[in-house]
């Protein structure tokens, strides 16, 4: 047991670090650009030099590297001031590239691959519906065959970068009158296409990453289809399988050691609020979640380095991390009494102002990407074997489902 | 990036479940709960024959001189069953009481008779109801002679060697001091506890001959350091108890029926289920940490063990409660095993010390690492 690369690996992370120092982009090279230009900036310079999706085979635009390869260069990157990446490639890279891999034609793979790499196109997800979040599979999206093309009619949510996207991936109802998981087909369709129309949402924290898409009588030619009419469901649990290769970054925010040091300042009965024996508690709860997380992730790391597959405990990131973060920001503003309500959003920058600012946005996080109670589903079912909850809606045509509206 | 156990000590691990399995079925920790015995003595004996007692002792003082990472899989095995013998007493704290701290003489006299199983040994430092501190001790020695009381001492009527925290004049408030149970001047008050499969009794000196282990008044720091070492191989054990109950809760809700189906498919029991899992996987996870910094004498050691330590309590707490909940109205009869385990999750987080003890060692020992 030890925490050191092997000599490949440690081959590998001196010349990523070499080539890191050497084109981590200077403030004067981006003089002018807004956040998504500097994160397509740093993206191209990434793909130019060869270190842009390092898994994929070099005629897509990637390096062929392995998945720990991939984590080292993560873990080198975030050791410098790079440009804020978001989301902008995440959805594109991280779930269109791999379902095209898997589904689409070779003239799509070279058309599209490339230029997701490069960070060129910036991709969205058209998944989520008003009535079906959760339950996907309970989207109404319809998609009717006019000649050789598709007419779409319906609406989707929670798009993320959909303002900022050339093309989404988009699963819609092409049969109504069959059970739900058998009538859906998949498609990428050109965000530029007459009839789709962006709305941000504005969220309870004031900003506004997500959007509403409507789409109108948007018509997509039938090469655009990925898998066979009836198979959409299929497809998309390829792109909700291909976990994104987030592991290696670090976790800001209200985190231990934010806690802790605002505890060390902040007094309580006119004592060091850190010496406080409840404070003292709960922050050691926290830790043993923030340190077990990361002791997991090393776990998985090890088994990517054996080439092995990770084991089922790298699912539990995303539900511990949520309401540990959640609830440490609601602590830290108790700690910070009557003051702690403070938040100017346009000053998010202020000292202090990340508890109020987490403490707002990371509701989102619990239910973004699969709520905690879908979450816990996945664990029980796929991880531990339980047998799935009955189902009134799987053998029924779609059209008979029961719905609230 | 090798954050794993070999295959040697899988091994190892593999070896020892399956022989917990054919000789520690619930059957020999009822036997024990519900008799007189202090201890299954028979599967002590053959313990101490597969030499696990000896795991971790170097072969100079007559052990195996394998590595901590073999004995910290050990343990979880030994949870795994709530084996009811004196393992944790005598292989995590008192020899590793005197591995830490014994003079040479002491090690070559003591160790092989740890290792072979010929002497049991045990430790003791709280003498009231409440947090013991080096500033509250009265036991003390004088001219060699031991006198107070001990209380609570795990495994005291089975051990005949103990390691004790007595009062100094000197340094940290504190001395250890080995006293041998085989002699006058030792008494022993018997007391009921929650988990009568294990053994508990107050200790009474009053006369009986002490050794200093280690130097005079250096006692209380030494005693941190051989807890920092014990809770990282206790948090091995909780994990292996931890485990069993959530796989005999998922057991029990695949089989069992109500309203047409499993109860393990309605959403109210896979939760449960699914949050037990989190909480191992933590626990695991800093354990795995622990057994590093262990094995390694780490600097980081005292925060990794107390962050094993409060992982692996809480995850068998919620384990063990949640698997008599899952159970249902048998999970709380004296019929069914759900009850070795909740009384073992509560006796182990209590041992060395609480939660809440070791919640506050962590944040002082964050302060160490930054």
């Amino acid at each position: 047991m030890n925490f050191e690369d092997t000599q490949k690996e440690a081959a590998f992370r001196a010349e990523a670090r070499a080539w890191l120092e050497a084109n981590v982009p200077k403030e004067s090279e981006m003089a002018g650009l807004d956040e998504v230009g500097r994160a397509k900036f740093w993206q191209k310079r990434k793909s130019d030099g060869g270190w842009a999706c390092l898994t994929w085979p070099k005629q897509f635009g990637g390096r062929g590297a392995s998945t720990i390869e991939q984590v080292i260069f993560n873990q080198e990157e975030a050791k410098f001031e790079t440009p804020y990446m978001g989301s902008y490639f995440s959805i594109g890279q991280g779930m269109a590239a791999p379902t095209i891999m898997t589904y689409g034609s070779a003239e799509m793979q070279a058309k599209y691959l490339p230029k997701l790499a490069s960070g060129e196109e910036i991709w969205c997800q058209l998944f989520s519906e008003p009535s079906a979040g959760s339950d996907l599979a309970a989207l109404r999206t319809r998609a009717e065959k006019d000649g050789d093309d598709w007419i779409i009619n319906g609406q989707k949510v929670w798009t993320t970068v959909a303002q900022y996207a050339s093309y989404a991936i988009l699963v819609t109802r092409t049969d109504p009158n069959v059970p739900k998981h058998k009538g859906m087909t998949y498609f990428c369709v050109d965000m530029k296409s007459p009839g789709i129309e962006v709305r941000p949402i504005k969220q309870m924290s004031g900003g506004s990453s997500f959007n509403e898409v409507y789409l109108t009588d948007v018509r997509i030619p039938d090469n655009m289809r990925l898998g066979d009419v009836g198979q959409g469901w299929r497809v998309a649990l390829t792109t909700l399988m291909n976990e994104r290769a987030s592991i290696g970054g670090g976790s800001a925010g209200a985190n231990f050691k934010s806690v802790k040091e605002l505890a060390e300042r902040l007094t309580i009965d006119d004592k060091p609020a850190i010496e406080d024996s409840t404070v003292r508690a709960k922050l050691a709860s926290w830790y043993v979640e923030e340190a077990g997380l990361k002791y997991t992730e090393m776990r998985t790391l090890t088994a990517l380095s054996r080439g092995d597959e990770p084991g089922p405990e790298s699912s539990i990131g995303k539900l511990v991390a949520g309401v540990k973060g959640q609830d440490m920001a609601s602590f830290a503003i108790d700690l910070l009494e009557q003051q702690g309500i403070q938040w100017d959003p346009e000053q998010d920058e202020l000292e202090d102002a990340v508890f109020v600012s987490n403490f707002m946005s990371l509701p989102g996080l619990r239910i973004a990407g699969g709520t905690d109670e879908i979450m816990l589903n996945i664990i029980a079912e796929r991880v531990l074997g339980l047998p799935p909850e009955p189902r009134v809606d799987k053998t029924i045509p779609f059209s008979d489902v029961p719905t609230g509206v | 990036m090798n954050f794993e156990f070999n295959d040697e000590q899988i091994f190892v691990r593999d070896v020892a479940r399956s022989f917990l399995a054919a000789n520690c079925p619930p059957e020999v920790v009822r036997r024990v709960l519900e008799g007189n015995e202090h201890y299954a003595a028979d599967l002590w004996q053959q313990i101490v024959a597969q030499g696990w007692a000896a795991t971790a002792i170097p072969e100079k003082y007559g052990g195996l001189g394998m590595s901590y990472l073999e004995l910290v899989l050990v343990a979880e095995e030994l949870g795994r069953v709530c084996a009811p013998v004196p393992f944790a007493s005598s292989v995590y704290l008192a020899t590793e009481a005197i591995l830490l701290a014994g003079s040479e003489a002491q090690k070559e006299h003591w160790l092989p008779k740890f290792a072979e199983g010929e002497v049991i040994g045990t430790l003791a430092y709280a003498e009231k109801a409440g947090r013991t501190t080096a500033a509250s001790l009265e036991t003390k020695v004088e001219n060699g002679k031991i006198t107070g009381r001990k209380t609570t001492v795990v495994d005291a009527e089975i051990a005949q060697l103990i390691v004790v925290a007595a009062k100094s004049d000197k340094g940290d408030g504190a001395s250890l001091y080995l006293v041998s149970l085989d002699q006058d001047g030792v008494s022993y008050e018997s007391v009921k506890t929650i988990d009568p499969s294990m053994n508990h009794a107050n200790i009474i000196f009053n006369g009986a001959s002490a050794e200093l282990l280690g130097a005079d008044g250096e006692g209380w720091g030494l005693l941190e350091k051989i807890l920092d070492r014990a809770a990282v191989l206790y948090a091995w054990e909780q994990l292996g108890g931890s485990e069993t109950c959530l796989a005999m809760a998922k057991d029990h809700a695949m089989e069992r029926y109500a309203f047409g189906r499993p109860i393990g498919s309605f959403q109210a029991i896979k939760h449960k289920l699914a949050r037990m899992y989190v909480k191992n996987t933590l626990a695991r996870s800093n354990a795995y940490y622990g057994a590093w910094a262990l094995n390694t004498n780490a600097p980081e050691l005292p925060l990794a063990a107390a962050t094993a330590r409060v992982g692996s309590s809480q995850a068998y707490y919620y384990s063990s409660k949640e698997s008599i909940q899952t159970h249902g109205g048998m999970g709380f009869t004296w019929e069914v095993d759900c009850q070795f385990y909740y009384r073992r999750a509560k006796v182990l987080a209590v041992t060395i010390g609480s939660e809440r003890v070791w919640s506050d060692k962590l944040i002082t020992a964050s302060d160490l690492v930054g």
